[in-house]
């Protein structure tokens, strides 16, 4: 174990984005759930989907894998599982922030229980209005859902909210 | 403790079941694709589809550790016989009455079976009901809230959910269809069985259900349409899987 090449694979997938909101990287959206490095030039990463049929996970494996490599690394083993199993408080502020630059609604912090209606004045990412209103909890994919802001008259997708 | 034989085919049963109700029906969800009745309707069930995949190709993949084929070859290449799913779930999508109560009964059993996994002694399994969770209750949200709506809505459509319900009920009932190990799975800590789920079920149902305004066949007087858990299908199952697997039977070796 090394403190410092951890430090370094860390830093290394910060820079790798999400393949489908290119404004928050993997580490910030809080699917990196493991990392370790037993000796130089190796790197271990565990992976957890925020939704178990998300598609962009394989790619987001191969970013990681390319990343390393690029980044020295030489062995390089990347792994997806439901060791830790990600829930949408585990998005830092960095990667909200991430996503509201993306024109996406961050999601409301819950306590590990979540009912409709936390979805039904999302804070609109446009004009910040909360008058809003949902209208699908499914969107173009898993993790978003589909609102309109009364206020601005805009449509606005927002990142869902899962326990 | 250390399981035997019997156990760990009990395991592989439960999975078997899970799986292929999950890959099935989301099959069948992905029908709707581009023929919901309306545009949020086309994507829900489209979404829906996507998070039973996803479920499905993670019990595949259990099944696999415990020295099943490949989630690939599993999927695509056994016959109807060998699908262990309820016949509920392979029934044709019908009209949109029959596709939101059949997601209405099976989602809720989902739910309460996942809930029931989280504290399994099977390390993987567990973890993957954790993660389940979350994502079937924004299934569970929607079915309850569209069996809800079309309650309070035309006379028209109460008529027709109430009569989906009174011939759905029966199908659901066979996704408890006892397996052979339902005692090796109690007493191994694995799964508190299908009665326990049943029972659990049945109140959580009747309590939803006659909330919105309808009301449950009367259990004693269904009579429940088992087989699937067996092996025993209906006449539309052969036809889905030839459907889901005609491209992957053209090039099975093919890489994507």
């Amino acid at each position: 174990m090394s403190i410092s090449r951890e430090a370094h694979i860390k830093e290394t997938l910060e820079m790798v984005m999400d393949p489908e909101i290119p404004t928050i990287s993997i580490v910030d959206l809080g699917i990196v759930t493991k990392i370790s490095s037993e000796k130089e030039h190796t790197a271990y990463v565990q992976l957890t989907p925020t939704f178990s049929g998300c598609p962009a996970l394989k790619i987001m494996e191969d970013l990681v894998q390319q990343a390393l490599i690029s980044a020295g690394y030489t062995e390089v083993k990347v792994e997806t599982s439901f060791e830790t199993q990600w829930n949408s408080n585990m998005i830092s502020e960095k990667g909200r922030e991430g996503l509201l630059k993306h024109g996406l609604a961050p999601p409301p912090k819950h306590d590990g229980y979540i009912e409709l209606d936390v979805l039904s004045d999302i804070a609109c990412p446009l004009c910040n209005s909360r008058n809003t209103t949902m209208q699908t909890p499914f969107g173009p994919t898993l993790c978003r859902s589909m609102h309109y802001c009364k206020n601005c008259s805009n449509a606005f997708e927002a990142f869902k909210p899962i326990y | 403790m250390e399981f035997n034989d019997n156990h760990v085919l009990g395991l592989k049963d439960l999975l078997y079941r899970m799986a292929d109700d999950l890959l099935i029906l989301g099959h069948r969800n992905s029908e709707w694709t581009g023929l919901g009745p309306i545009l949020e309707e086309d994507i829900a069930f489209s979404s829906m589809a996507q998070d039973k995949l996803g479920q499905s190709l993670a019990m595949y993949e259990i099944l696999h550790e415990l020295g099943e084929s490949d989630p690939d070859t599993v999927a695509f290449t056994r016959n109807a016989p060998q699908f262990h799913s309820c016949q509920l779930v392979e029934l044709p999508i019908g009209e949109y009455d029959f596709s939101l109560v059949r997601h209405f009964f099976f989602d809720h059993q989902s739910a309460l079976r996942i809930d029931m996994l989280t504290d399994t002694v099977v390390e993987p399994l567990q973890m993957a009901a954790r993660k389940f969770r979350g994502e079937i209750k924004y299934h569970t949200m929607h079915a309850d809230s569209w069996l809800k709506q079309l309650a309070l809505g035309s006379e028209e459509a109460k008529i027709r959910m109430q009569q989906a319900i009174n011939e759905t009920f029966p199908y659901a009932l066979g996704m408890f269809e006892p397996s052979k190990y339902e005692n090796e799975l109690i007493e191994a800590g694995i799964f508190a069985g299908e009665a326990v789920l049943q029972n659990t079920w049945l109140r959580v149902i009747t309590e939803k259900l006659n909330a919105f305004g309808y009301t449950l066949p009367d259990i004693n007087d269904v009579t429940p349409v088992n087989g699937g858990r067996n092996g025993i299908h209906t006449e539309f199952l052969q036809p889905l899987l030839d459907e889901m697997t005609e491209v992957f039977s053209i090039d099975p070796g093919a890489d994507w």
